[in-house]
């Protein structure tokens, strides 16, 4: 059954129709060709389809759409600047080597806005523990923390 | 896409129980991620859904005038790992939340499905049993209060009946001051996990923390359904803090437990990480408390 | 900038923007979708189908079975063809298959309009089966009269090779010689798989001409676009074979997986837009594994730690159908000659055999990680044996500067392996740890160990190797880059970019390389496997490259009136070869190469390489493990793979590289393994219940090199890609075995199987 929906995608307000049986990862993918949203697994197991609703990460893979009624979604196609200038986050994944074949790389930039967004401050370990929710088979997590570690050192300072 | 038929969205509990009333073979979700996963299996593909995913009455988690601490049901387990009132005084609640699935998994899945998904590897379940959590349910008959002990009905399966909500998870006063303990959950990764065996020792030291006035023991996977270790928890009650407790504790509690043998793990091993994981626990958990670790 | 720089990834923009494509990704319009109906059965015959329910469902179009398709055989892996007969891959899948050799094989494909309708159909097609037992090991499978996998191998071993290295057998090697010890073991690896995060995609098309298009995640266009010819023998002409951003192969997609398929899907429909894109369940159970080993050793030493001989038997489990077939074990077991020299006599025999269970193939590292396991377990076993030091012990024995193997030729051109391992001792410090955790007690215990590899570079001599570049100068002194080779997330576009800069003398930003293959447009190569493009690859660039300047010069001559040899370019310029005077930007002379009415020439170039060498490449992992006994759990404390692979072309990305392959090789260590149960049926087949390694169960990962310029590289280089992956294992077992004094002999070294041995033992 088609049913219209308003969301807050990237900051703009949009209203479409969806099938109400759609992952809100369907959506985004194939209404919205917002397609940095990666499906990897369809069951919340690898982190690929990682999104923001509403500021929380959420894999976006069993997550309906209908209940992002009235939410705000941010995708990695959000985060740019007006003139395609890259944020602190993305810039950092570039600068530290923490992209390989790139699957699982804007699932991670999503947990890591999530992440900075708290303004706190976390260990090594801490951090590891954060993006745990995401698999990535080409990088080992070094440089993903790296990167990580560098926005968030430079960004947050209340200490956890 | 999910091949399901239909889905509700319930605007409030009446709502969700009428909607269930209305069709026998509707099936409640809330968090999502264990029912949309059985509707991608097959297992209940083609279903009709009644969704409590935005039923704000659900949600949250309070301190009643009896300081009960009731947890709405729709609580996201990020939710009960970060909130004040759990970190406070059920923080074994919050820890044992905290290692549920992966960071995404926590901001979706709630409390109350793990407790109705009626697996024996639920993460909450152990240590909700050690703290002789009560269950508030609604049906269209009103509502019912029943003690987590006799919830459960087998593998997978509950006492709640179609149409009937869990909305509350209770726990009085009586069961958390003055409470400390451990969850250990064992899994062959430190993420992204169920558990090989999960164990939970909820207790309470005497004031000159060299006695145990109360303890209780729980396991996920070391039977069919989440269980206490009733027997050892009384031969354990009042006794003064000793090396000899923790073997009393994990011999005990394998009179008690009956794993078995999958092929995630053995039933040998399961028995040997009882008896290991109960001796660690009931350590921590008396170190929480303010105790000296006599291991 | 040129090459051994930091230049950042040229695709990381795109891929941290979503702006970067995968298969998926292009999915626009209206595609129906396939579905693949899997066998539910290991072993046996399909009689017929039911379909009546299946084909009710509404949106369901079609569905094929395997009594529709063509009655071709095709071969899978993704190797270069062979022109002799003798030396062609086994082609024994045909796109649906009647005989049933595996849990999870292909017999019919629904295609509908959406997925809904085709997951739905798929459930609802009856297959009626002639069922036989399953084979669910090599023992099993060797059996006398047990049912042949594949009719034209009646004993179900595919292939057996073997090779002696000295002038005796072992037996006479050992027979003559007083106080020798002995060491006879099994050691066992297991089932994993490659765990790539985007699953196989494709989707298939014909366009007005006739001309049938697959896109698809592949990390070898071409081998997939005569895969797909052979097997609806159709024209290669008429095929074309796109290659957009992959997620990642790690070997299984050097496969030709679903592609002919999905190519054949879209002809049943009228060559209307078919798409096929596997579940992860599908994956795990129907496309490839790394090939379980089994190595039965027996070796001789003398206390002095001289090894004198081995024998070795070696058995691996190929699953349902040939893919990559003997050439993993024939590969692993040439690790035990070029690794160690035996004093009198290697000598090897190797098996591979045919099952019921999941298919075999290639998977980052060939066959060597198995190898590296078990050569370097043996190795902890024989020093322990004399009361050795593990590592002096490989320092006596181990392969040494200038080694060249017997059979095959290849040699080491540079040799960093001796550096390798001392810088590695020093970082771990050995010394010192191996007496520190000597003899200890307590329910947790402390060790370190390590273990050294070699691998090729590239597949020659057993294979051919070939590539081809081609560039393009464009009016403004910017270069367009094409190249056959693949970019699967490793960084190959990039260090490609480097190395035309370098050898151009453009600057990287003015080099703007294709990423996507397009077998319609792009030069000819093989594609991504046995860490050969950036030398293979590099090769053919470097000879375009410098093809490109010489015309470049040729031109300049004319216009500048100086003699070419004389110029050079540097910095988007031509300039003096002696003086570097800068004479002319490449902007003016490439706006006039194009446009000038006197002498108007469009500038490329397109060279092909074959590649007649081969260099070694080696490397240690030094590991220090705390091992809990009681619970039987590993922490890696420090880990650190030491790489001896020539001159690194972008050291950061190589770092990168390392840490990608020593995350693998801990998920082999400590925790992957896929498991079938009785009927052959995989049990874990899910990123749940395959354990491999989370951020959480990675410790911080040291990657460190030995750069020795290699004479045969194109700029000094030789194998990176898959090397780190292998050492891992090995380096966390002989640390435990450090720690605990129990030797574990099969992979991987899970807590239920170390409580099993730790109590064995009397540890625990």
């Amino acid at each position: 059954m088609l049913r219209i929906i308003k969301i807050v995608v990237n900051g703009k307000e949009i209203e479409t129709a969806i099938d109400e049986r759609e992952a809100l990862v369907d959506t985004l993918r194939n209404r919205l060709h917002l397609t940095s949203v990666k499906k990897g697994c369809e069951v919340g197991e690898c982190g690929a389809c990682t999104v923001l609703v509403d500021g929380t990460a959420i894999d976006s893979c069993m997550y309906l759409t209908v209940w992002a009624e009235g939410k705000h979604i941010t995708t990695v196609e959000g985060l740019k600047g007006p003139n395609g200038e890259l944020s602190a986050i993305q810039q950092a994944f570039v600068d530290e080597a923490a992209v390989q074949c790139g699957f699982c790389t804007p699932g991670l930039i999503m947990t890591a806005v999530e992440i900075v967004g708290t303004g706190k401050k976390y260990s090594r370990e801490e951090l590891r523990r954060l993006i745990s929710g995401h698999l990535c088979r080409c990088t080992g997590y070094e440089n993903i923390l790296n990167a990580v570690e560098k926005v968030v050192d430079g960004k947050n300072q209340i200490q956890e | 896409m999910y091949d399901f038929n239909s889905c509700y969205l319930a605007k409030s509990v009446d709502d969700a129980i009428r909607a269930l009333e209305a069709n026998p073979a509707a099936v409640v979700i809330s968090g999502g991620t264990d029912v949309l996963i059985k509707v991608r299996e097959g297992k209940l593909a083609g279903c009709d859904l009644v969704s409590i995913h935005d039923v704000e009455a659900l949600k949250g988690i309070q301190r009643e005038e009896n300081h009960s601490i009731v947890i709405g049901s729709a609580s996201t387990f990020s939710q009960v790992v970060n909130d004040s009132i759990i970190q406070k005084h059920l923080p074994m609640l919050g820890e044992a939340a905290d290692q549920v699935g992966g960071p995404q998994i926590r901001n979706m899945g709630t409390i109350g499905g793990n407790i109705c998904n009626g697996v024996t590897s639920a993460d909450c379940g152990a240590p909700l049993l050690a703290m002789n959590a009560v269950l508030e349910t609604e049906c269209k008959e009103g509502k019912r209060q029943l003690p987590i002990g006799e919830w459960y009905a087998g593998p997978g399966v509950t006492v709640r009946k179609h149409g009937e909500i869990l909305t509350k998870i209770r726990i009085a006063e009586k069961d958390y001051r003055g409470y400390t303990g451990h969850y250990i959950k064992y899994g062959k990764r430190e993420a992204m996990e169920i558990a090989t065996l999960g164990c939970a020792v909820w207790l309470k030291l005497s004031e000159d923390k060299r006695r145990l006035e109360d303890i209780r023991l729980a396991f996920a996977v070391a039977a069919p359904t989440p269980i206490r270790c009733r027997k050892i928890e009384e031969q354990l009650k009042g006794r003064e803090l000793s090396p000899n407790l923790y073997e009393m504790i994990g011999k005990g509690a394998l009179e008690e437990v009956s794993p078995r043998s999958s092929w995630r793990a053995s039933k040998e091993f399961r028995l040997h990480l009882v008896e290991e994981l109960a001796k660690r626990a009931f350590g921590q958990a008396v170190l929480n408390g303010g105790g000296v670790d006599l291991a | 900038m040129g090459v051994h720089e930091n230049m950042k990834r040229v695709d990381a923009y795109g891929k941290v923007t979503g702006d970067a494509k995968y298969t998926a990704d292009l999915m626009t319009g209206n595609l129906l979708t396939a579905r693949v109906v899997h066998s539910t059965i290991a072993n046996g015959v399909v009689k017929a189908f039911d379909l009546e329910e299946a084909l009710a469902v509404p949106g369901v179009l079609k569905i094929v079975t395997c009594f529709d398709v063509p009655e071709i055989e095709f071969p899978t892996p993704g190797h270069p063809w062979s022109v002799e007969v003798a030396h062609q891959d086994v082609a024994d899948r045909r796109l649906l298959n009647k005989r049933v050799r595996f849990y999870g094989d292909d017999v019919a494909a629904v295609i509908a309009e959406d997925e809904i309708a085709a997951v739905k159909a798929a459930r609802l097609v009856k297959v009626e089966y002639e069922e036989y037992d399953p084979i669910i090991s090599v023992e099993q499978a060797m059996e006398e009269g047990c049912v042949p996998v594949h009719e034209n191998v009646p004993d179900n071993v595919l292939k057996h090779t073997g090779f002696i290295v000295g002038e005796e057998s072992y037996q006479e090697a050992v027979q003559g010689e007083e106080g020798l010890i002995f060491l006879e073991k099994v050691y066992e690896t297991k089932r994993v798989q490659h765990c790539h995060m985007e699953v196989p995609v494709s989707f298939a098309y014909m366009d007005g001409s006739g001309k049938l298009t697959v896109v698809t995640s592949t990390q070898i266009p071409h081998i997939v676009r005569r895969v797909v010819g052979q097997a609806l023998g159709m024209s290669w002409g008429n095929i074309r074979v796109i290659k957009p951003y992959i997620g990642g192969g790690f070997g299984n997609k050097q496969e030709v997986l679903y592609e002919p398929l999905n190519a054949f899907l879209s002809t049943q429909v009228g060559g209307r837009g078919v798409k096929l894109e596997l579940t992860r369940e599908e994956t795990f159970i129907s496309t490839r594994t790394r090939h379980p080993i089994s190595f039965d050793i027996r070796a001789a030493v003398r206390k002095d730690g001289t090894l004198v001989a081995r024998r070795l038997k070696a058995y691996s489990d190929q699953g349902g159908y040939a893919s990559h077939g003997h050439s993993i074990v024939a590969n692993a077991v040439n690790q035990f000659k070029q690794m160690y020299r035996d004093e009198k006599a290697l000598e090897v025999d190797a098996y591979t055999v045919y099952t019921n269970l999941g298919v075999g193939g290639a998977m980052r590292g060939y066959g060597i990680p198995q190898s590296a396991f078990a050569v370097e377990a043996m190795v902890d076993d024989l020093a322990g044996l004399i009361q050795m030091d593990p590592l002096e012990f490989r320092l006596k024995n181990c392969v040494q500067a200038g080694y060249e193997d017997p059979h095959t030729h290849v040699k080491f051109y540079s040799y960093g392996l001796l550096d390798c391992i001392r810088k590695g001792r020093d970082s771990i410090q050995w010394d010192q740890k191996r007496k520190e955790y000597d003899n200890q007690t307590g329910d947790v215990r402390r060790g370190v160990g390590m273990a050294i590899f070699c691998y090729k570079t590239g597949v020659y001599p057993i294979s051919l190797e070939t590539a081809s570049s081609r560039m393009v100068l464009n009016e403004d002194g910017s270069i367009q880059l094409q190249m056959g080779a693949t970019e699967i997330g490793q960084g190959a576009d990039t260090v490609f970019t480097q190395m035309a800069s370098e050898v151009l003398g453009i600057s990287q930003e003015k080099i703007y390389i294709m990423s996507s293959q397009d077998t319609d447009v792009t030069p000819f190569d093989t594609g991504a496997y046995a860490s050969r493009q950036t030398y293979v690859s590099g090769m053919a660039l470097k000879k375009t490259a410098e093809t490109m300047k010489a015309k470049i010069l040729d031109y300049a001559s004319w216009k500048l009136k100086i003699p070419a040899v004389r110029l050079d370019i540097a910095q988007d310029a031509i300039v003096m070869r002696e003086g570097r005077d800068r004479l002319l930007g490449l902007e003016e002379l490439a706006m006039e190469a194009c446009y000038s009415l006197e002498r108007s020439s469009h500038i490329t170039a397109e060279e092909s390489i074959h590649c007649v060498d081969n260099t070694f490449s080696s490397g240690a992992c030094f590991a220090e493990v705390e091992v809990d006994l009681r619970i039987g759990k590993v922490k890696v404390l420090k880990i650190l793979n030491v790489h001896d692979s020539g001159r690194l072309i972008n050291p950061k990305l190589a770092e990168a590289q390392v840490h990608g392959g020593m995350s693998m090789g801990l998920g082999y260590a400590l925790s992957e393994e896929l498991l079938y149960d009785d009927q052959g049926r995989l049990l874990n087949g899910n990123l749940l219940d395959y354990k491999l390694p989370t951020s959480m169960d990675t410790p911080k990962l040291q990657a460190e090199f030995v750069e020795i310029e290699d004479p045969t590289g194109p700029f000094g280089n030789k194998a990176l890609g898959e090397p780190p992956a292998i050492p891992v294992a090995p380096a966390i077992r002989n640390a435990v075995l450090h720690a605990t004094g129990v030797a574990v002999d099969s992979l991987p070294l899970s807590p239920q199987k170390l409580v099993k041995c730790f109590k064995e033992a009397g540890l625990i």
